[in-house]
């Protein structure tokens, strides 16, 4: 099966085809990827923000994101939904869209920048994560990355309402 | 709407419509989505502040510090993204200004930001002279958090809304 048959297939389907031809559904959902996405952003900024050494730096890291990161975490499963939902009911407008794909290329790396962090430098948090400390290079390499990536998938996704 | 005043509003529209500003805006295809991008990007670290301010004020999170604590750090956050919101907030009615201005979910949005940015400061206000100023009032700061949280929620949803209308 070719990818554009495969985005047909999702096209397809009930939920679909009541998003894509509903009056109002398709704008609800926006709402919803556009809040979820608003507090995905603004949570994980703050910790980007602390590892770099620019905000919060009387919170301890594990503290910092202990508090933020579930609400980054719920927000982003919310994201996902909403954003699988509406792909669905406009696939084969979406999967060649280039700025959908450059969106999906920064998510993924935006995840492996996350994944390197806490399987390598979040690993001895405790060591370096205290109240009022400098934090080491590869926290504020991560902090940036995390930072200027979000970014990027903001603008992406932006961008794809003005080209399809 | 009063008609006079629908007459006004229209006359402004054209008005802007006309100015040099409006027409550069409108003929640079990106500018629109980039100063979007800018408007939701500030929309994100005043909702991220807010929110950890309206969950300490909720008792969720952050109760080992003080409400005070919380609101000095997450606060000016919100003060610096008010005015980046309005900046981007104006190009896009100058570029688009009957889309926006003409339109009945933005002027519901307009009421929710002032009505929200009212709420925040008589939040953030008493905090400065008695830091302790909301522990004493329970419920009325949970009334607080829940009614500003819901009014910036309306405000994003109307921020959508205004491109179906």
């Amino acid at each position: 099966m070719n990818i554009t048959a495969f985005y047909k297939w999702l096209e397809s389907f009930g939920i679909a085809t009541a998003i894509r031809e509903g009056e109002s559904l398709f704008p609800w959902l926006e709402s919803i990827h556009v809040l979820a996405i608003v507090l995905v952003v603004g949570s994980i900024v703050m910790v980007d923000l602390r590892l770099l050494g620019w905000a919060s730096r009387e919170r301890a890291v594990s503290r910092l994101t202990a508090e933020v990161l579930p609400l980054t975490w719920v927000a982003f499963a919310i994201a996902v939904i909403t954003g699988v939902l509406m792909f669905c009911a406009k696939a084969t407008t979406y999967g060649p869209n280039t700025y959908f794909l450059l969106k999906m290329g920064f998510l993924v790396l935006a995840g492996c920048n996350m994944l390197f962090f806490h399987k390598v430098t979040n690993r001895n948090v405790q060591d370096w994560g205290a109240e009022n400390r400098a934090t080491p290079q590869g926290a504020k390499v991560a902090g940036g990355m995390s930072l200027a990536l979000w970014v990027c998938i903001v603008v992406f996704g932006r961008w794809i309402g003005f080209t399809t | 709407m009063n008609p006079a005043f629908k007459q006004w509003l229209n006359s402004v529209c054209v008005w802007i419509d006309s100015t040099a500003l409006s027409q550069a805006i409108q003929s640079a295809a990106w500018v629109v989505p980039a100063v979007q991008t800018v408007h939701i990007l500030a929309i994100a670290a005043l909702m991220g502040s807010m929110v950890m301010i309206n969950l300490r004020l909720l008792g969720v999170t952050g109760r080992d510090q003080s409400l005070a604590a919380v609101s000095r750090r997450f606060s000016p956050v919100i003060w610096w993204a008010l005015p980046v919101l309005l900046v981007s907030g104006i190009i896009l009615i100058t570029g688009e200004p009957a889309r926006a201005l003409k339109n009945v979910i933005f002027q519901w949005k307009m009421l929710m930001v002032i009505s929200a940015v009212l709420i925040t400061l008589y939040f953030t206000a008493p905090l400065n002279k008695n830091p302790a100023y909301w522990d004493s009032r329970g419920g009325v700061g949970r009334v607080v958090a829940v009614v500003s949280f819901a009014l910036w929620v309306g405000i994003i949803f109307a921020g959508r809304w205004i491109a179906y209308f």
